[in-house]
């Protein structure tokens, strides 16, 4: 696959929201992790997830993606709604939903065709993986989608062997690969240099350029604040504000986000 | 120049430097005692007594590949063992005894499985404690008795388990060949292939590397845990039979030598004890080294209390040498500590 017709690719239009949920809780135990989170990501929509330590950024996310499952509410997913006792991650896969976790989304010890498939192998009928063809689409994405020519790096090499940004690449351009319409970005660029960072933060501008819809959990206001169409901000479990990022500059926002914190 | 940061072909070549090892020690010993391993017996007597070592062995690359341990596989030789000794002696159910006795395997390491993903005890403690249950079933169930099964090998179950398929042959060291070293090579092969070649296999190597991102990628862990347990059940009591037909008897402890001699061979082998890294075929020569040192060392005129000795120390070489070779991490964190203790010294003295 290669950077044009990923962009060329034209959306579906009989959806208005890419995922929605709706009066969603999620309990660990007797603690609340989420309260009554309404929450919605439009079809071509970037949307800023913003929040403090244990806000219950990540708690959102892992309900959306299928990793965990909601104590009550409900999930549409484009405009349909999701039957929660078997939605999991490769149901979420299979709704185009991809997730690039910071540092969960490779192993670190497996090469990298590995990495691409494992979930969804190319297999015959006895779950044998057809290594060949994994080798040789995992080459192309390597070299046409993700642009990693003359660095050393083949689709033996390990995770270990990659650096930050260059994780973050391989973890983005798999999603790319399995033609996600929602790209999730848990905090792409913590760890990373100036430069790195500025590759992440165009690939965010791509993936809204090729139509798709992103969610982009980040620490860095500034980052985010610069790529988003709009702003959640989550606050103990609970969606406490919409931000435009039109409408407020990067300083108002901290401001508001350190005022949050002094409200009992 | 760009730095290629992709393995060479050379470190490709799976269990390249435990072959190396392999043929040194073949080589010295062929040396300190040519009488024995320049002779074909040697090596027919290494095809019986190895599969068992093997099996286990080979399960084990699973379970340790997956970042977890079984401790309880001695057992399990035990328990599987009894139990299909007492169906086979005592009720002459014949290949029904093979079937219940495997079955025994499966049901205690689907157990493991259970304890260990469902209820969440980490491995090396809940197998601890079901090696000391089943051993104590078995012993409880036996009464402590063996059991001989004399005559058994005119049973179709010897015969296809652990018979002589060229017993007529002039050549004695032929006529010796045991089948059992078939069923286990061709076990090993297909399971060389499922770690190498099939989802199960990636998904073993991917959640020992990672259960977080394991989880994230779609891999259902507690669930591939519990069939690599289960697996290893079933390995262990192939052992369990193989190794009661060859001695045509049944004692409770039968299984307990195997422990620690499983495990080394799978760490010499190459196989990560960190899990994500694992080689059936590193496995397969630490298995023939492991038993190749008892032979050699005996022969070579040391005694057999050297075994140990000997076997322990090629064990911690291999842990160090592939700990150095293969966690650069570990490597770099271990020279890191050896640095910050030369300041610390000084430090003191000046003060």
């Amino acid at each position: 696959m290669t950077e044009s017709n990923l962009a060329e690719r034209p959306p579906e239009a009989d959806y208005r929201h890419i995922v929605r949920l709706q009066g969603v809780q999620k309990f660990f135990g007797a603690v609340q992790a989420l309260r009554d989170i309404d929450f919605s990501v439009g079809r071509n929509e970037i949307v800023g997830l913003i929040g403090d330590n244990g806000a219950g950024k990540s708690t959102l996310i892992k309900v959306l993606t299928g990793v965990l499952s909601p104590s009550s509410g409900r999930i549409f997913v484009r405009d349909q709604e999701l039957d929660l006792t078997d939605y999991s991650v490769r149901m979420a896969h299979d709704l185009s939903i991809e997730t690039v976790y910071q540092d969960k989304s490779l192993a670190e010890k497996q090469p990298l065709w590995r990495n691409f498939f494992v979930g969804r192998q190319i297999t015959n009928r006895f779950g044998f993986i057809d290594i060949r063809r994994q080798k040789q689409i995992a080459d192309q994405i390597l070299k046409h989608a993700i642009g990693f020519r003359g660095v050393g790096i083949t689709v033996d090499s390990t995770v270990a062997n990659l650096s930050g940004g260059e994780r973050q690449g391989i973890a983005i351009g798999r999603a790319m690969h399995y033609k996600a319409d929602l790209i999730v970005l848990d905090e792409p660029t913590v760890a990373l240099a100036v430069a790195e960072v500025r590759k992440v933060l165009d690939f965010v501008r791509r993936i809204k350029a090729s139509g798709r819809a992103c969610i982009y959990i980040e620490h860095n206001l500034a980052h985010v604040h610069e790529v988003a169409d709009r702003l959640v901000v989550i606050d103990r479990g609970a969606i406490v504000a919409e931000v435009s990022p039109k409408d407020m500059s990067v300083t108002e926002l901290t401001e508001y986000l350190i005022d949050l914190q002094h409200e009992p | 120049m760009v730095m290629l940061r992709a393995p060479s072909r050379l470190q490709q070549f799976e269990g390249l430097p435990i072959i190396v090892v392999f043929a040194l020690l073949l080589a010295l010993f062929m040396y300190t005692a040519p009488q024995v391993f320049l002779q074909p017996f040697i090596y027919t007597t290494f095809l019986s007594t190895l599969p068992p070592l093997i099996l286990l062995a080979v399960g084990l690359t699973f379970v340790i590949g997956a970042g977890e341990i079984d401790l309880s596989f001695p057992s399990i030789i035990a328990f599987s063992g009894f139990v299909f000794a007492v169906l086979f002696k005592e009720y002459d159910l014949g290949w029904l005894a093979v079937l219940a006795g495997l079955a025994s395997g499966l049901i205690v390491g689907l157990l493991n499985g259970f304890l260990v993903a469902r209820i969440g005890i980490p491995s090396f403690m809940a197998t601890l404690a079901t090696q000391f249950f089943w051993a104590g079933m078995a012993t409880v169930l036996s009464g402590g008795k063996s059991y001989a099964l004399r005559g058994a090998d005119t049973t179709s179950v010897w015969q296809w388990i652990v018979g002589r398929p060229f017993a007529g042959s002039e050549t004695i060291w032929i006529a010796q060949v045991p089948i059992q070293s078939l069923w286990t090579a061709i076990i090993a092969v297909l399971l060389w292939f499922i770690l190498n070649r099939h989802r199960f296999g990636e998904h073993a190597l991917f959640i020992g590397d990672s259960n977080a991102v394991s989880r994230v990628v779609g891999i259902d862990v507690e669930r591939e845990k519990i069939k690599i347990f289960t697996l290893m059940g079933g390995l262990a009591a192939v052992a369990a039979i193989m190794l009661t037909l060859e001695n045509k008897n049944y004692f409770g402890n039968q299984g307990q030598g195997y422990l620690l001699t499983a495990i080394a061979s799978v760490l010499i082998g190459g196989t990560s004890i960190f899990g994500g890294r694992a080689t059936i075929i590193g496995t397969m020569f630490g298995c023939f080294i492991i038993g190749m040192i008892e032979a050699g060392l005996v022969a070579t005129g040391l005694t057999g209390a050297w075994v140990r000795t000997v076997q322990g120390l090629v064990f911690l070489i291999s842990i160090i040498f592939y700990l150095y070779i293969d966690e650069p991490q570990r490597r770099n964190a271990f020279f890191a500590r050896m640095r910050s203790s030369r300041p610390f010294g000084r430090t003191r003295a000046a003060g």
